[in-house]
């Protein structure tokens, strides 16, 4: 031990095998110092060659992901939620083929979808959208409220709230209906297995669960206690919750789980026409929510991107009778159903709506009071039981 | 060969007391029935949770026959899935290789303060939840996060983009390489190691000519696994990946969304790339484990022979 600091502090650097050769003793050590110091030296080497590497494989990528905003072809980040794949598939489209003839410019749409909670979030974090089409105004709000990319006023900057089409939650039971399911109130019967994804995550959940509430205070002798008592019934018929709406539907649909799935109407029709007729019927209950799914473009990005001019032409080409249309063939309630094909329209069932503003004095205070860490839903659901 | 041996010799001894043969067996063999139950329950359970599935998966992906089968893959998202995963696992494999064998070797080879430490560090992704994994770094880079802000000044992207996916990966598959070499390393000891020393070789020369020769299958070994799990990585890429299509997408994440689009022929086409992959990593980790065991014989063998 003694010997080796000495050499360690040895003044003349000589060769490693010179050293070892005049001190044969260091063999007494378990690990021969010699060894240590070429070995260290190396792996500090190797180690940093590591660091290298990943550091160049970081610095090489953003390359391919900046430098969209080119005059001749551009890119727009379109982040919307789960249930409005294939509207915009079709959409983009239909937009892309209309801007060209427009302005001669190439433009590609990407989408992003996912719970409509968790799109907002990953906004939130940096996900770099230009326009968002998510599924409740509240998740918007949350984007202005948190950030600095959009401004606080952005629903009143497009007609109808910002909501180019509407829909509202609907029943989806097996078959024939074997549980009698007709109304909100049959949900809570023991017995009846109900599938929604998680309100903490999922806009449509939240809409889901307003809507129970909302029926229930609004029945003959309704009120807050009535709507808890059945909204606590219901939760604890469910199963399972997913983070978003598409996993919901799976999970019902694929895995076979649940006597009922709670569901936006466009996502209920697509189930049943992708999934078959013979194995799943809808059922419309005597009312329901209004949901209004707003669009918005992102300023910041938009900005940062050069995409202003072209993500509020995307938007507004929702509204133009192209946009209706498609919203309508989408099984998305048009704003303005004179564009739409009579026939897509005849497949909406008439059903009484209630808003989120009427029963709940808007989207801020209904998450405060039912969605918030510690607010109602936390009390009454406790997952398995 | 050998228990044979004893068992007829147990059998001979026995009879020769005049025991009655048919009910003896030794003691440390199971009666025939609890061995063929044994047996068909693990074959039982083998063929139900892994072979059927497996099965399930090409058999699904073919349902429409070969023509959609193919087609799945033409398609320009699946096509920049397919290029994503490719380039993730290419810049998280070597990386790890590299770090794996500079860490194995630092940590077989030398005693130093802190030690245990980083053997505990190693194991950390293996031990925390892969969510966990990509949260760390939305934390760390998302707009909200330490550094978020700053990276978004000089306009670079690192969570929602390419670099993200990757450093989620290597993130996850850090100890693969490093978990393989480390007990391979410490067996072989620092002899030859110094040997060499003595001989005149570099730090260098005894990378390659000593060290890396003697742990090359180990190190093939925990390279295919890390590859396997780059590739498969399912969780923490979700996280960092803002789920762009044609962009941010690697296999399995795309084909969940594909799932998820109700296009089931397509998702279990590409997830059938994937069940592959592990076909092939199945079968080139017993080749190479075949070789770690003949090799490890070798470098005993002088030593078993002494003693």
């Amino acid at each position: 031990m003694q010997n080796s600091r000495q050499e360690k502090s040895g003044p003349a650097p000589r060769r490693y095998s010179e050293r070892f050769l005049e001190i044969p003793h260091i063999f007494a050590e378990p690990i021969p110092f010699m060894c240590r110091l070429v070995v260290w030296r190396s792996a500090l080497g190797v180690g940093l060659l590591a660091a290298l590497s990943v550091l160049v494989g970081c610095n090489g990528a953003p390359a391919k992901t900046a430098g969209t905003g080119s005059a001749s072809a551009v890119t727009l980040l379109n982040v919307s939620y789960d249930p409005t794949r294939e509207l915009y598939a079709e959409f983009n489209e239909g937009f892309t083929k209309q801007w060209r003839e427009q302005s001669g410019q190439v433009v590609t749409i990407e989408q992003s979808h996912g719970g409509a909670g968790k799109q907002a979030r990953a906004v939130i974090d940096g996900l770099k959208a230009d326009v968002l089409t998510l599924a409740l105004s509240y998740d918007i709000d949350m984007i202005a409220e948190q950030s600095d990319l959009l401004p606080k006023d952005w629903q009143s900057r497009l007609p109808n709230n910002s909501s180019p089409y509407t829909t509202t939650i609907v029943f989806l039971v097996r078959r024939g209906n074997p549980k009698g399911i007709r109304d909100w109130g049959d949900l809570a019967k023991p017995g009846v297995q109900v599938i929604t994804p998680n309100p903490k995550t999922s806009g449509g959940a939240r809409l889901n669960y307003l809507a129970a509430w909302g029926w229930a205070e609004r029945q003959p002798n309704g009120g807050q206690a009535t709507a808890r008592k059945l909204v606590t019934a219901i939760y604890k018929n469910v199963p399972v919750l997913d983070s978003g709406a598409r996993g919901s539907t799976t999970t019902f649909v694929q895995r076979g789980i649940g006597d009922v799935l709670l569901t936006w109407e466009n996502e209920a029709f697509l189930a049943v026409n992708e999934l078959g007729r013979d194995k799943l019927e809808i059922i419309v209950p005597s009312s329901s929510i209004l949901a209004e799914p707003p669009v918005t473009v992102v300023d910041k990005n938009a900005k940062a991107h050069g995409t202003r001019e072209i993500a509020q032409a995307y938007l507004e080409y929702l509204y133009s009778p192209f946009g209706q249309r498609l919203a309508a063939k989408h099984y998305y309630r048009p704003t303005s159903p004179e564009h739409a094909d009579p026939d897509d329209l005849k497949r909406f069932s008439k059903i009484e709506f209630f808003t989120v503003d009427e029963v709940f004095g808007g989207w801020r205070q209904a998450q405060k009071t039912h969605f918030d860490d510690g607010a109602i839903f936390d009390s009454i659901y406790t997952p398995g039981g | 060969m050998s228990s044979g041996v004893t068992n007829t010799t147990a059998h001979t001894a026995l009879t020769a007391r005049g025991l009655p043969a048919k009910r003896l067996r030794l003691a440390t063999e199971e009666p025939d029935w609890v061995r063929w139950s044994l047996i068909a329950i693990s074959i039982g359970f083998l063929t139900l949770f892994l072979l059927v599935p497996l099965l399930a998966v090409f058999a699904e992906a073919l349902r429409k026959g070969l023509g959609p089968y193919f087609a799945s893959f033409a398609d320009p998202t699946a096509l920049s899935a397919i290029r994503l995963t490719l380039l993730t696992a290419g810049i998280a494999v070597p990386a790890n290789l590299v770090f794996g064998l500079a860490a194995a070797w630092a940590i077989a080879k030398f005693e130093f303060f802190g030690k245990s430490i980083l053997i505990t560090l190693i194991d950390l992704p293996f031990a925390i939840s892969p969510v966990i994994s990509g949260l760390i770094y939305v934390l760390l880079f998302g707009m909200r996060g330490w550094l978020g802000p700053w990276l978004s000044g000089h306009n670079v992207q690192i969570i929602f983009a390419v670099p993200g996916l990757v450093l989620a990966t290597v993130f996850v598959t850090f100890p693969f390489v490093a978990r393989e070499l480390i007990p391979l390393m410490q067996e072989q000891g620092t002899e030859e190691e110094q040997a060499a020393a003595v001989l005149g070789a570099s730090g260098w020369q005894i990378l390659w000519r000593v060290t890396l020769p003697n742990v090359k299958w180990a190190l093939l070994y925990g390279v295919i696994l890390c590859n396997a799990r780059a590739m498969g990585e399912f969780g923490a890429v979700s996280v960092v990946s803002g789920h762009i299509r044609g962009k941010t997408n690697t296999i399995p994440l795309h084909v969940e969304i594909l799932y998820n689009e109700y296009n089931f022929v397509a998702a279990f086409a590409v997830a059938s790339l994937l069940a592959l992959l592990a076909i092939v990593t199945l079968a080139a980790k017993n080749v190479v484990e075949s070789r770690i065991r003949r090799e490890l014989q070798q470098t005993l063998e002088p030593s078993t022979a002494e003693a």
